[in-house]
């Protein structure tokens, strides 16, 4: 069996209780006897294909790309994925992996809603119990996904420590697996939480880099000058990162949120305005004072609210072999309707601080530009629509 | 051995039956309502544990969390709690409870050099498991101070012979899988995994998480050579109508658990 890194450098690590130290030498455990059991792979695929609609599409956008300057910009379709965002790929991937560990139950922690709805409907199709923590915020402005999880059959727990968002679910999902350890299994939503799983996210959402990858020689005939992605805990960033890391010609850019600008120190961009710390069980960059409280993130898109990155985007920043700007919550705004209206696609907030940064930099990005739509913006109509000044 | 951990072994050497660990919550409600409950306190302890607030307490349950919240909110910094540790030097060992961001945040060497100067004898750092705890653990001991191990009902053999090399001090057991406040059963499950610390863990057994009152401390003072208590001070703290029914609750309570750990046969 293959051993899963538990460092990126000296980002990572397990900070968690004694109690789940056990649960964790299980899952790599599990993860490494599984990665390489041609069943387990072939039901994965499977799912992956007939039940996600992978692969995902490559789209030349070319409309937009007119808008921003760029010749040739293309769009790797998550947002087309079962559920509408990348998140099902992992939580498929980590629930087929509860039920070979034999565990009755999965827990997840949301944000913007889609990870508890990839976990919820994962849980459904496999026939197991699902309980999804949501800060009480969160469950405001992403009403459409509680509703969607509840429907699904999953049961939604209001958080209401913190700010009532992505951390303090994040937090509430911890300390149930520490008490329910035994017979439940934690799905984390990003690549960040305790080793190995960073990495094990990271390799289920790397089916994304692979296939945008391999889609884009075949369109192309060459590589893409660019790839961009957004960044709160960094697993969309990771999974398309993952399939360009080792072509040193193709610049990998991260762009996290800036909420009100980063000099308002509301925002959720560690990896600018950070320092290494630790929080939910790895050590990586974080929003802090001088005395390790973890400071209360802020961005208008629920699935960036959040004060960590994963441990793998600590050490990338570090290395210099991805370049992390950001955007604010008003230029991701403009990035929303932007692509609405010049594409016939609504992307997700998230998804639209990759795009804001895309037309800030225009074309001083090295073509052809690729960006991971990781999701779509059905979930954000609300909210979106009322800043947009919309009767919604 | 470093000095703390001399000095906590020592209490459970000089007192001839299962130890009282209570636990203070520092700066809370404010820093001289805590410093009030800990002298209360420190007249019956054994060893006392002095917690300092942090903003995500994962091994903590809702009673040490709002507490914890509550501290910060009046404005409570680590060099307060060890202020508070400081002005209680004449009195039982005192363990700091504290999660790894508070010392790291500081700087590992700074924060246990002034936590030593404050007379601390150990810390407790729920979330610093003891594959993580070599650097941390070193920092501490070049200053004097234990770091105290935690061990869960679902620690095996293998880690456990581990943590056994690391002990020192005592063994905090962790009763129940799950968080602190909880209730505990003192029932084979717990038997069975004090017994395999046993084992592997040469320094003293201390049992926290979920006990409440005089008869289950006694129970568990049977099976461990001491007890933690901790959000159920809390509790009483908030159920008094004032700060001096508190403290009196608080004093009436932690006799009573005395006189309950006393009774227990050798």
């Amino acid at each position: 069996m293959t051993e899963l890194p538990t460092r990126f450098g000296p980002y990572g690590g397990r900070y968690v209780p004694e109690t789940v130290i056990g649960a964790l030498d299980e899952l790599e455990d599990a993860f490494s006897e599984h990665s390489e059991d041609p069943t387990f792979q072939a039901e994965l695929e499977g799912l992956l294909g007939a039940y996600v609609g992978r692969p995902t599409p490559l789209y030349l956008a070319k409309r937009l790309g007119e808008r921003y300057g760029i010749e040739r910009l293309y769009f790797k379709r998550e947002d087309l994925c079962h559920t509408g965002a990348h998140k099902i790929n992992n939580a498929l991937g980590q629930v087929l992996l509860a039920r070979r560990m034999e565990k009755r139950r999965v827990i997840a922690e949301t944000g913007a809603g889609q990870h508890g709805v990839a976990t919820a409907t994962a849980a459904a199709l496999l026939g197991m119990e699902c309980c999804v923590y949501m800060g009480r915020l969160d469950m405001e402005r992403q009403r459409l996904n509680v509703v969607r999880m509840r429907m699904l059959g999953a049961e939604v727990r209001a958080v209401d420590s913190g700010t009532s968002t992505l951390k303090d679910a994040t937090s509430e999902a911890i300390r149930d697996w520490v008490t329910n350890v035994r017979d439940t299994h934690y799905v984390i939503g990003s690549a960040v939480g305790p080793a190995p799983y960073p990495e094990v996210v990271a390799r289920f959402q790397s089916v994304i880099g692979s296939e945008a990858r391999e889609q884009m020689l075949a369109e192309e005939g060459r590589l893409p000058g660019s790839v961009v992605a957004c960044v709160g805990g960094g697993s969309n960033a990771i999974g398309i990162f993952r399939g360009f890391m080792d072509d040193a010609d193709v610049e990998l850019v991260g762009v996290e949120a800036a909420g009100h600008g980063l000099a308002t120190g509301e925002h959720g961009a560690p990896l600018a305005a950070g320092s290494p710390g630790v929080l939910h069980g790895s050590l990586s960059y974080l929003l802090q004072d001088s005395e390790g409280q973890v400071a209360e993130p802020h961005s208008i898109s629920a699935g960036l609210d959040y004060p960590g990155v994963g441990p793998e985007h600590s050490y990338l920043r570090d290395s210099g072999r991805v370049r992390y700007t950001n955007a604010t919550d008003a230029e991701a705004l403009e990035a929303f309707k932007v692509c609405s209206e010049t594409e016939g696609i609504i992307p997700a907030l998230e998804t639209s601080h990759a795009l804001a940064a895309i037309g800030r930099e225009g074309a001083r990005l090295a073509g052809p530009v690729l960006v991971c739509m990781s999701g779509r913006g059905d979930k954000d109509v609300d909210q979106a629509g009322a800043a947009m000044g919309l009767d919604v | 051995m470093s000095d703390g951990a001399e000095r906590l072994e020592r209490a459970f050497a000089d007192v001839g039956r299962p130890l009282f660990v209570p636990y203070v919550m520092g700066g809370y409600p404010d820093i001289p309502s805590s410093r009030a409950q800990a002298a209360v306190l420190a007249r019956h302890a054994d060893i006392l544990e002095l917690g300092i607030p942090f903003s995500d307490p994962l091994a903590d349950g809702p009673t040490i969390q709002a507490a914890g919240q509550r501290s910060l909110e009046a404005g409570t910094r680590p060099e307060d709690v060890l202020e508070i540790a400081a002005g209680l030097r004449d009195g039982p060992p005192v363990v700091l409870m504290t999660y790894v961001n508070t010392i790291l945040a500081a700087g590992e060497r700074t924060f246990f050099e002034h936590a030593a100067q404050a007379g601390v004898a150990g810390v407790i750092i729920p979330d610093l498991p003891v594959d993580e705890a070599r650097q941390v653990r070193d920092a501490a001991g070049r200053a004097g101070v234990a770091t105290v191990a935690l061990a869960a009902p679902t620690t095996d053999e293998s880690r456990m012979a581990a943590i056994g090399r690391a002990a020192e001090g005592f063994l905090y057991c962790v009763s129940v899988a799950g968080v602190t406040g909880g209730e505990v059963a003192v029932g084979d499950e717990l038997k069975d995994f004090l017994n395999r610390a046993r084992r592997y863990v040469h320094v003293p057994l201390v049992v926290g998480f979920g006990i409440r009152t005089p008869e289950q401390a006694a129970q568990i003072g049977e099976i461990a050579d001491g007890v933690v208590i901790a959000s159920q001070l809390i509790r009483l703290y908030d159920e008094a109508p004032g700060p001096e029914d508190a403290e009196r609750a608080l004093e009436e309570f932690a006799s009573s658990i005395v006189s309950a750990l006393a009774g227990v046969p050798a």
